[in-house]
């Protein structure tokens, strides 16, 4: 089942997508589109040249000094504070013409021991040997990571409001109601690897960063452009580093983030600032966290080949082996019923269809499935365009699901070392009542050059769905999607431009489904 | 609480039995830990089969097991202990005068008294397991005068033991007092109690170790200087002799002794984390989740309803869990969230969901009047403010809090004293630097929690023309006001007040005598007298944000009345079937309204929005720090709930313009 080859082919180069509508993707010109980016003022464009980058990294300050010769207990000492255990032991070794002999060669042999043993331990899970921006790189949901200038988006649930990080640890929010576009600036924001709005408020956003979580306060009314430290909260614990994933509960009572390094996941009440470490063994970490809308279900992924499905009310888990990798991506339908999830290394989404216990029996966990299902088949395919032959598919980078629960955009990883095989969105139409199915909707394009890092679909779009797509050039764009969604009542007719046609549907494939339950 | 004469069927039925699970529990754990405590005691690196022998055979011996009764008393009595004095609302010193007033309390006074027995107890059962030199309390040695018949000496390193049982017990037991130990705290994530003792366990270990090491450092210390009182004390009683020819350990080279440190630490350890486990396990179990039912199909079963159980005043921990339960079901179970918007049978009355509304709305408003007090209290300053009700003041927040908050930091008496009325409605209202903590201390019926003291502690004030003119007849009349105040402010705190029965001019004018005048100067001398002992400013001086934190208290149940009521209600969109919210849809929304605006104004005050330090590594509960700041951000997400159900529909609710205003804030997330 190849559900890619049931796609429109997508556009020819130059041309980028603008919008579905009538059941179809509109595309225009670069010079129309960029008419377009004027005019609307949510569509940004950050120039990798304008944002001022760091020079320098943190640990190599050290070599501009001169070295200074201190005495053996100044030196243990500094190396105690600045490298724990191992940095004394290390510092101690070294120095072996000043201490005596048996305790150079002890703290050796303790050293060689916890380089064996964490050796054994990396060997375990590979992934704890990554420099943590490293690790942020491979765990992130964004395509290329460190390369990218927009590492991280988030619409506010409720209002057309957004918040961008940039490459220079800065993170901007934009509001079109407001002229002021406040610059988030922190010591300790580095590497902002996620941000998220916290539901049912208005100022609150969680940025995971290198060291630890921040919980900006951000008063919409106010108009100074550069909030100061003081309104954000730091949330930090010891090993909890670095942070690479977090998720709102829907209520907005809690905050859970994730480490890799970190076999604990964190459910934080952000107003207090306590947080509930949930341990389970095995896995090694967890990287990425996703919260279901209706808040029963958390997802949350480890690096090694295992995910698990907590319920919110007691905190207890499934555990879900993969065969193949991790599980690299998640997202739930807006009933928070069915989960959709990609495992690194294969080409397909599975759903898993999880159904409450009967109402108000305080049973323990609600009855989950025992096997996840193919529900699309990403393999390679192979497009003839008036360019060449281009190839779409394999494996994919992350997934997101609109809030009606209609579109399903789909981010391919593509080969950044092949011209023919660029990463791009692919957007499924998706149905999840009565039975789930799953249609070809189209590819969305960017300018020429320009490669998909980053996807959002907006939470709150009155007119169907909205998808937001950071682009590698800098430029972020909306792609909407007019649509009557079923799940709406039909008396705002204002989205759309006309009602579907469908004798207009260039293609008979368009229709054809790629998935239903029935099938199997 | 337990000892009262009518107790509760929820404390009969469900929280004695859960102390006595728990209790139960710890007991069970003590085996392994005591083995755990033999292995540690009697290790020795270089003969370690010889060391599982001894240990097997001493785990089997008639000593053994008789101590390993003893601790199961101790435990047993820990646990009573517990269950006796626990609390869901902490309390809160806001002096240090008010914490050694909670010290000496003879309450606390019988507590302490038990922890220390308990610790000797404990210790010499340490004594027994360790063995070797520490396990009896004398021993024959050769008299010292050469003869060669044999008397009995003192072990000292016995007594050491006991002494240390008995400190660590004693400081457990005030730690407990400094720390709020016994208030419990109820966790915002649900877990079962198998993983949350789990989850706790390193923490656990991790605190009893550090806090033995510090009590034991503390330990040797007083040792150090007084050990040779309880050495001489017991050698006259129990008519021992000391052993001169051993050195003796109340020295420096006897202390340094480092097994005998190490032992000390292990059983001080030992000691700390049996009862820290019963605590947490007694903790666990008594937050656990209770679930009520909504409706009762019996009459007899009646009293054991929600809405009824919310009502009730006592004991608090009925209305906590009750309040937890209620949060939960409506934000978990449609079927009872169902039942609470039920019908009732014959009549059609929506009994249940009346009922709970009401309470949760009476608790809201409760907390309203109290910030509202407290913020008259503090925040005017007296100029020629009128004797307004809270709802008066409120609409002219904004310049009053700030004009307050700068005489706090800034005071300028002058200024208060231009216009006599200033100086009436001053002292009716509150005095400007007194925080509200007075109520919550125990010392508000003393002369110095005046504002006398605290302006000492500003040295610019001395300068200031205050102190210069103390004969002038405005300070003369401002000392009855010193008074009058404390004891309003005291009727103000109690929860029944409200902000309306604070203010009595009527009381206030009085003509003081000429005696009276003179009293009050001299009272005034003395106060200014004690003010400048630094002993006593630092005893008397308010503990900044504690006044806070006391007002807070309680908050936990407020949070959960908010998010009770704000899930019902957005439930109530889609399964209130009979539209019996919307009736109380107005109310709710005014509520919450004029309890935003009072903690808002409550945030603006010094000190209030000030995050507390956060203390790890203490077995102490400090969410009652950040009750707060909890508070708040419930309190707008529960808004933000049913603005966001709601949307428009809400511009159909009768209110006042100033709440719509502040509701349409909220609907266009502007707040």
């Amino acid at each position: 089942m190849c559900s890619l080859a049931l796609f429109p082919p997508p556009l020819p180069s130059g041309q980028t997508t603008l919008c579905e509508s009538n059941n179809e993707l509109l595309s225009g010109t670069t010079t129309e589109d960029q008419l377009k980016q004027e005019s609307s003022p949510l569509s940004l464009y950050f120039p990798r040249e304008s944002l001022k980058l760091h020079s320098r990294t943190e640990s190599s300050s050290k070599a501009a000094f001169l070295d200074h010769s201190e005495t053996l207990w100044m030196r243990s000492a500094a190396a105690w504070r600045d490298g724990g255990l191992t940095g004394l032991l290390n510092e101690i070794t070294t120095s072996h013409t000043e201490v005596p002999k048996w305790l150079s060669m002890s703290s050796g042999c303790i050293l060689a021991l916890l380089q064996k043993v964490s050796s054994f331990h990396g060997s375990l899970f590979p992934h704890l040997t990554l420099s943590s921006e490293d690790m942020i790189a491979e765990f992130s949901q964004v395509l290329n990571w460190s390369d990218c200038v927009v590492r991280a988006f988030a619409w506010h649930p409720h209002t057309d409001k957004f918040a961008v990080a940039l490459l220079d640890d800065s993170i901007k929010i934009y509001n079109p109601k407001s002229a002021t576009t406040p610059t988030l600036k922190h010591r300790l924001q580095r590497s902002v690897a996620a941000v998220q709005w916290k539901p049912l408020c208005a100022s609150a956003l969680a940025v995971a960063c290198q060291n630890c979580l921040l919980v900006w306060h951000v008063d919409p009314c106010s108009l100074s452009t550069r909030p100061s430290s003081g309104c954000a909260q730091v949330l930090s614990h010891p090993g909890h580093s670095p942070v690479t994933s977090i998720a709102w509960s829907p209520s907005g009572s809690l905050l859970v983030s994730a480490s890799p390094m970190d076999t604990a996941m964190m459910v934080w009440d952000v107003a207090s600032e306590s947080c509930v470490p949930l341990q389970r063994v095995g896995g090694g970490g967890v990287s990425f966290l996703s919260w279901s809308p209706d808040g029963s279900h958390v997802l949350a992924s480890t690096p090694s080949a295992l995910f698990r499905v907590w319920e919110t009310r007691m905190w207890t888990c499934e555990r879900w082996p993969c065969v193949k990798g991790r599980c690299q991506s998640g997202c739930w339908s807006p009933d928070g019923s069915r989960l959709l999830f990609t495992v690194q290394g294969e080409m397909v989404i599975y759903a898993l269809t999880f159904t409450d216990t009967p109402a108000g029996v305080p049973t323990s966990t609600s009855q989950g499935p025992q096997a996840a299902a193919v529900v699309a088949d990403l393999s390679e395919t192979t497009f003839n365009t008036p360019d060449g032959d281009i190839i779409v598919g394999g494996e994919i980078q992350s997934l997101a699901w609109d809030s009606t629960g209609e579109r399903l955009a789909v981010l391919l990883k593509g080969d950044p070392h092949a011209a023919d095989r660029p990463a791009i969105i692919a957007v499924f139409k998706t149905r999840t009542s009565p039975i789930f199915e799953l249609l070809p909707c189209g590819f969305v394009q960017g300018e020429r050059g320009a490669e998909p890092r980053l996807m959002q679909f907006h939470p709150s779009f009155q007119h169907g769905a909205l998808l937001t797509v950071c682009w590698s050039s800098g430029r972020i764009t909306h792609v909407p999607f007019y649509f009557l969604s079923a799940g709406v009542p039909h008396c705002g007719l204002s989205g759309s431009p006309s009602l579907p046609r469908p004798q207009t549907v260039p293609a008979d494939f368009a229709n054809q489904s790629l998935f239903t339950e029935l099938m199997s | 609480m337990f000892s009262t004469e009518q107790t509760c069927w929820f404390v009969r039925k469900v929280i004695c039995w859960r102390a006595a699970a728990s209790t139960a529990w710890a007991v069970l754990l003590l085996g392994p830990i005591t083995a755990a405590l033999v292995i540690l005691g009697r290790f020795s690196l270089f003969h370690p089969i010889q060391t599982i022998s001894e240990c097997l055979s001493l785990l089997t011996s008639a000593s053994a097991v008789f101590s390993l009764i003893l601790l199961c008393g101790v435990i047993l009595m820990i646990g009573f202990l517990n269950l006796e004095y626990y609390t869901v609302i902490p309390t809160i010193a806001c002096s240090k005068i008010a914490l050694l007033g909670q010290l000496l309390h003879p309450r606390q006074l019988v507590n302490s008294a038990v922890h220390c027995v308990m610790g000797i107890v404990v210790a010499w059962c340490c004594a027994i397991t360790i063995g070797g030199r520490y396990e009896t309390l004398g021993y024959t040695c050769p008299q010292s005068d050469g003869d060669s018949s044999s008397q009995m000496c003192l072990n000292e390193y016995h007594l050491i033991l006991l002494l240390a049982g008995a400190f660590v017990g004693l400081s457990y037991s005030l730690l407990g007092v400094i720390h709020n130990m016994n208030y419990i705290s109820f966790h915002t994530v649900q877990q079962y109690k198998y993983l949350r003792f789990k989850g706790a366990l390193p923490l656990v270990v991790k605190c009893s170790a550090t806090q033995a090491l510090y009590s034991i450092r503390n330990f040797i210390v007083v040792y150090f200087f007084l050990g040779y009182i309880p050495k001489a004390w017991f050698c006259k009683t129990l008519n021992l002799y000391l052993n001169s020819s051993v050195h003796p350990l109340d020295s420096i080279a006897g202390l340094l002794d480092l097994s005998l440190v190490y032992h000390l630490w292990i059983s001080a350890s030992f000691l700390l984390f049996t009862w820290h486990i019963t605590l947490v396990l007694f903790r666990i179990f008594v937050t656990e989740l209770y679930s009520f039912p909504v409706q009762s199909s019996f009459t007899e079963d009646a009293h054991q309803c929600l809405a009824k159980v919310l009502n009730e005043k006592q004991p608090m921990i009925l209305k906590f869990l009750a309040l937890q339960d209620l949060a939960l079901l409506s934000q978990h179970s449609p079927s009872r969230r169902c039942q609470v918007f039920s019908l009732s049978q014959p009549g059609g009355h929506p009994h249940n969901w009346n009922a709970i509304s009401k309470e949760c709305l009476s608790m809201l408003t409760d907390l309203t009047q109290r910030l509202v007090a407290y913020h008259d209290t503090v925040a005017t300053n007296g100029r020629a403010k009128s004797l307004s009700t809270g709802s008066e003041r409120k609409t002219s927040s904004e310049t009053s809090v700030t004009s307050g908050t700068e005489d706090l930091m800034s005071p300028r008496p002058t200024l208060l004293m231009k216009t006599p009325a200033s100086v009436f409605a001053r002292s009716v209202v509150g005095t400007p630097r007194t925080p509200l903590t007075a109520p919550f201390t125990p010392d508000l019926d003393s002369p110095f929690a005046s504002p006398a003291l605290r302006r000492l502690t500003a040295p610019v004030e001395q300068c200031s023309p205050w102190f210069g003119t103390v004969q002038s007849p405005h300070v003369m009349r401002r000392g009855p006001k010193l008074w009058s105040t404390s004891t309003d402010s005291q009727v103000n705190g109690s929860p029944q007040s409200s902000p309306a029965s604070v203010p009595s001019p009527k009381q206030e004018p009085s003509k003081p005598s000429l005696l009276a005048q003179f009293l009050q100067n001299r009272k005034e001398q003395v106060k200014n007298f004690l003010a400048k002992r630094v002993l006593i400013m630092y005893l008397f001086n308010k503990l900044p944000e504690a006044s806070s934190q006391a007002l807070f208290a309680d908050s936990q149940a407020h949070i959960w009345a908010l998010e009770g009521l704000s899930y019902l209600v957005q439930a109530s969109f889609s399964e209130d079937q009979f539209g019996v919210v919307q009736t109380a849809l107005p109310s709710i929304l005014s509520c919450m309204l004029v309890l935003q605006e009072a903690v808002d104004r409550h945030f603006k005050l010094p000190h209030a929005s000030s995050k507390p330090v956060r203390s790890t590594g203490s077995m102490g509960d400090s969410t009652h720090k950040t009750l707060r700041f909890a508070l708040r951000a419930t309190l707008k997400t529960a808004i933000y709930r049913i603005t966001t159900t709601f949307g428009d529909h809400l511009n159909a609710i009768q209110m006042s313009a100033e709440h719509r205003k502040r509701l349409q804030q909220f609907l266009e997330y502007k707040e």
